[in-house]
């Protein structure tokens, strides 16, 4: 069978709206192997949630899948019916979403929500549901896990309902975990501890996770591999370490860049990606890049490049790649 | 100018709009009254409040199509020979002369005391809210009732009194509207440099709460109707120089045991067509204002 | 909770206070209720009399000081017309429109509850989209129309239902209700189909609009993503969330379907508290529109009060602190 756990492939999601048609997902390609960490990461309104909830077959209308394939274990999810898929998410595939507070439902306790999952996907009995989910509470860092399974969501704080919800998304032990900005709605300081908390679960039940995210520093220190996205498609991908030491692509180049750090020189201006990201009704024509980018040509204005391996393992969507891996400004390790 | 019509006609709302077969019907039942009660009186055989020109030979009689009917007299007859179809034209000037103007005046009034519960806050603010809170626990009909009741009929009192008990809900709206924009950074900023925020939030709110504004408006005539029509009907709404729908209604449930039914049911029919009118573009309104479904 | 009982109950009371100055002070303006009583023939020191007598002569918050304390003892006056007590009127009278309300509210929830969750779980069908056409009609309807309607109809065309009345009455705990005997019963399916509609087709809308409204929300999603099966999401998840807030809306509806049954109970003649309210103020009876006025306002904020409450049971966010 295949190497890889989840092969992605032209993945295209559109959604029809009056105003015309939005190409969230225009071409979206990646791979992942099992028990692996894979950064997705972008600016806002770069795609990158609705590749996850594409990957789930969770688009509603007015959006739509409107081609590519995702093939998870060897089958192609885009093809499977809504019973079939039912039967995958939460078991194989499971998702955690940006804002814990309101993930969960309100008028249930969360013990009955993590249940829900525990019946949903494995034959537990009732008695052994409630032990298993006390233990899940007490691995995702619930202090008290009996006693606060009758407790209502309100009833935790925002860190700590992103924990439940992790206990939820790994409850059926998944193959595969995608976490949609996991702690973009929490506090700084909740933040490293729960990307501690799911580095560390994931390695120890083996499931292979993809990091949707803003925050490249976050990326950088958890990933194996990343995938950067720019209006709608993944401009370039790579493994991680090498990725952030030599970037080919001029985005990942400038995100890079943009990174505050504490060593160096202290007088320079934080440098940063000059002009906006365009709306996404209105992309140019060409490389969607192309107006922000330093190094582009005539060609890059006109032809929207395509993703080509230029090194082992590397591959990158442009037509004048950041040659001889340029050290990205003082980012050696 | 063109260029702003034209970008109207291209707009997301006329599109929806052209496309709702609720909105256009809404549409055009409203439009339909409206041309009614400014041109219908020029039209209709014979004005029902001029005595003169009644005559009670004409009394009782049916509508054109049943037996005894008289072409001169579409709809009917009421007990004194008035032509129904002419009383309603003119009923329906009232009601409708009624739920604008407790409308205007019920959203001018709210929006004051909104603004400024909103805008000074404290003690005042707890008071209006207050004020509102226990409105809106009674029955806006039953307190209408009360004060008609005690003042007697006639047409400023029914206004006034459905004014008094329409206001809270636009005050609720505006005052919550301006409290988050109150919150807002320029308002520090403005403090900052000695202004006062009062221009600046109004013209930050005011936009804010058109959209609302208009669909509780809109709602609101409709339900001022309604209510108009059954105080009258209790006979504490119009006086009698001066029937509204109800009212007819309500001359016509008299003699309804006569078998008589016209006088009573069609009227009924009008306020009926009427504020469903209302409530189809109501509808269509709130549904399109709703940031949620966008 | 009992801090939270106890601030409410002051609460109440301060409404009801509120609420009878208010009264007091409107009626008084309402013309002069000596003549009411005295008789037509009545010389100008008669007059003064029967004013001092009742003592009408006195400064108005005198006035209102005796009205407060007889209030407080029980007394709300003596009516004018019939001579009795005004709250024995109106206790006499209660049974009668709360049977009528409690049948209206039965048949609003029997129609609605089922109507609108369907409606809410398939919002594009044929039956929602004319669910939403009949509501919204439902709601632009005059009711005391309806009532008329419903007479004409049944009643003098076809004569298969009562006009008016309210029918032989049957004993329940003592209290006389009409539903408990066949006679009675025929009278009051008119006037609670009457009074049913307006609410009916609100809670319909409501209902609708509220199961939508949730399905919308991320926890439902986050469901989905757990692989829950759309029948559960509907019923476990959806629907209790949708319908919580119902309820506090469907509670202020009882205060208006009681505000409604005046009208209904004046069509149809049916012997309650509205219909005493109505010839009340036609004849002028102060005593007893004063006397409705605040009995009729107990009950609102005693109603509020219970909803309230329920609330905050089914409602785990609800802190009573």
């Amino acid at each position: 069978m295949s190497e890889y756990l989840l092969e992605v492939r032209n993945l295209q999601t559109r959604f029809e709206l009056f105003r015309g048609t939005v190409k969230a997902v225009d071409g979206v390609d990646f791979t992942l192997r099992e028990g692996e960490i894979l950064g997705l990461v972008g600016e806002s309104g770069g795609g990158k949630s609705v590749t996850g909830f594409s990957l789930l077959g969770l688009i509603d209308p007015p959006g739509r899948i409107a081609a590519g394939e995702v093939i998870f274990r060897g089958e192609n999810l885009l093809e499977k019916s809504e019973e079939e898929m039912r039967r995958i998410r939460g078991k194989e595939i499971s998702m955690i979403f940006q804002d814990p507070m309101t993930s969960l439902n309100p008028l249930q306790s969360i013990g009955r929500q993590i249940g829900e999952m525990l019946a949903l996907h494995t034959p537990l009995s009732p008695a052994d549901r409630r032990k298993r989910s006390i233990e899940l509470l007490r691995e995702v860092g619930i202090p008290n896990p009996e006693d606060r399974l009758e407790n209502y969501p309100h009833q935790f704080s925002g860190g700590m309902r992103q924990r439940v919800v992790i206990a939820i998304a790994l409850a059926a032990n998944p193959k595969l975990i995608i976490a949609d900005e996991p702690t973009t709605a929490l506090d700084v300081t909740v933040q490293a501890q729960i990307l501690a908390l799911m580095e560390n679960l994931v390695k120890r039940f083996g499931s292979a996770l993809i990091l949707i995210t803003h925050d490249l520093a976050v990326v950088s220190e958890m990933t194996h591999r990343v995938a950067v996205m720019y209006c709608g498609r993944v401009v370039e991908e790579g493994p991680t370490r090498e990725l952030v030491r030599h970037p080919f692509h001029p985005y990942t180049k400038g995100l890079l860049e943009s990174i505050p750090r504490l060593s160096g020189e202290r007088s320079r201006r934080l440098p940063q990606i000059p002009g906006m990201v365009p709306s996404l009704f209105d992309l140019p024509p060409g490389c969607s890049f192309a107006p922000r980018c330093g190094y582009a040509t005539d060609l890059c204005r006109h032809e929207a490049p395509r993703m080509r391996a230029v090194a082992p393992g590397r591959t990158v969507s442009c037509h004048n790649p950041v040659q001889g891996g340029e050290e990205a400004e003082g980012h050696g390790r | 100018m063109s260029a702003k019509k034209e970008g109207f006609f291209k707009s997301e709302f006329f599109h929806n709009f052209v496309r709702s077969p609720g909105a256009l019907a809404g549409l055009f039942i409203v439009t339909f009254f409206v041309v009614l009660v400014t041109a219908g009186p020029l039209f209709t055989p014979q004005n029902p409040y001029d005595i003169g020109s009644l005559d009670l030979m004409d009394a009782f009689k049916p509508p054109v199509w049943m037996e005894g009917g008289d072409p001169a007299f579409v709809l009917g007859t009421d007990d004194q020979g008035r032509d129904l179809l002419s009383a309603m034209v003119y009923g329906s000037r009232i009601s409708l002369f009624i739920g604008l103007s407790v409308v205007v005046l019920s959203c001018v009034l709210g929006t004051f005391l909104g603004l400024v519960a909103g805008y000074f806050g404290g003690r005042l603010d707890s008071l209006l809210m207050r004020v509102v809170d226990i409105q809106l626990s009674f029955p806006a009909m039953l307190v209408a009732l009360f004060i008609m009741a005690a003042f007697g009929r006639g047409l400023g009192k029914l206004v006034t009194a459905l004014t008094i008990v329409g206001w809270v809900l636009y005050a609720r709206t505006v005052r919550g509207s301006v409290l988050v924009e109150k919150k807002k950074e320029y308002v520090d900023a403005a403090r900052l440099i000695g202004l006062s925020p009062f221009p600046i939030i109004l013209r930050h709110v005011l936009p804010n709460i058109l959209t609302p504004l208009i669909v509780i408006a809109t709602i609101h005539v409709g339900t001022v109707i309604l209510t108009e029509a059954t105080l009258s009907y209790l006979g504490v709404g119009v006086p009698v120089t001066r029937p509204s729908l109800g009212l007819l209604v309500k001359n016509g449930y008299d003699v309804l045991f006569s078998g008589l039914w016209w006088s009573s049911v069609f009227p009924g029919m009008f306020i009926m067509l009427l504020v469903f009118g209302i409530n189809l573009l109501g509808d269509f309104l709130r549904d399109e204002f709703n940031p949620r479904l966008k | 909770m009992l801090k939270y009982l106890l601030k409410r109950l002051v609460q109440m009371i301060v409404v009801l206070f509120t609420v009878s100055v208010i009264v007091f002070l409107v009626m008084s303006f309402t013309g002069d209720p000596v003549l009411m009583i005295v008789p037509p023939t009545a010389t100008d020191a008669q007059i003064a009399e029967a004013r001092t007598a009742l003592g009408l002569d006195r400064p108005l918050w005198v006035q209102y000081g005796v009205f407060l304390q007889n209030l407080l003892r029980g007394d709300l006056g003596v009516s004018y017309i019939f001579k009795r007590p005004a709250l024995t009127l109106i206790v006499e009278r209660m049974p009668a429109t709360l049977e009528l309300v409690f049948f209206s509210v039965l048949l609003s929830l029997a129609v609605a509850l089922p109507c609108g969750v369907y409606a809410g779980a398939r919002p594009n069908s044929p039956f929602s989209r004319a669910v939403m056409g009949g509501s919204l009609l439902g709601i632009s309807l005059p009711s005391f129309w309806v009532g008329i309607l419903l007479i004409f109809y049944f009643a003098v065309e076809k004569g298969l239902l009562p006009s008016s009345g309210r029918g032989a009455t049957a004993p329940l705990f003592g209290i006389p209700f009409a539903f408990l005997t066949w006679d009675g019963f025929r009278h009051i399916v008119l006037p609670a189909v009457t009074l049913a509609l307006g609410t009916l087709a609100m809670l319909i809308r409501l209902i609708r609009a509220q199961i939508m409204e949730v399905m919308r929300q991320d926890f439902i999603r986050f469901a989905r993503a757990k692989g829950v099966s759309w029948r559960s999401l509907f019923f476990s998840h959806a629907l209790k969330n949708a319908l919580v807030p119902v309820v506090t809306v469907f509670g202020m509806q009882i205060g208006s379907l009681i505000a409604f049954a005046t009208v209904t109970e004046t069509i149809f003649a049916w012997p309650g508290m509205g219909k005493l309210l109505v010839d009340s103020i036609n004849t002028a009876d102060r005593p007893v529109i004063v006397a409705y006025l605040m009995i009729v306002a107990a009950m609102f904020v005693l109603i509020n009060f219970i909803v309230d409450i329920v609330y905050t049971l089914i409602d785990p966010r609800i802190d009573l602190r």
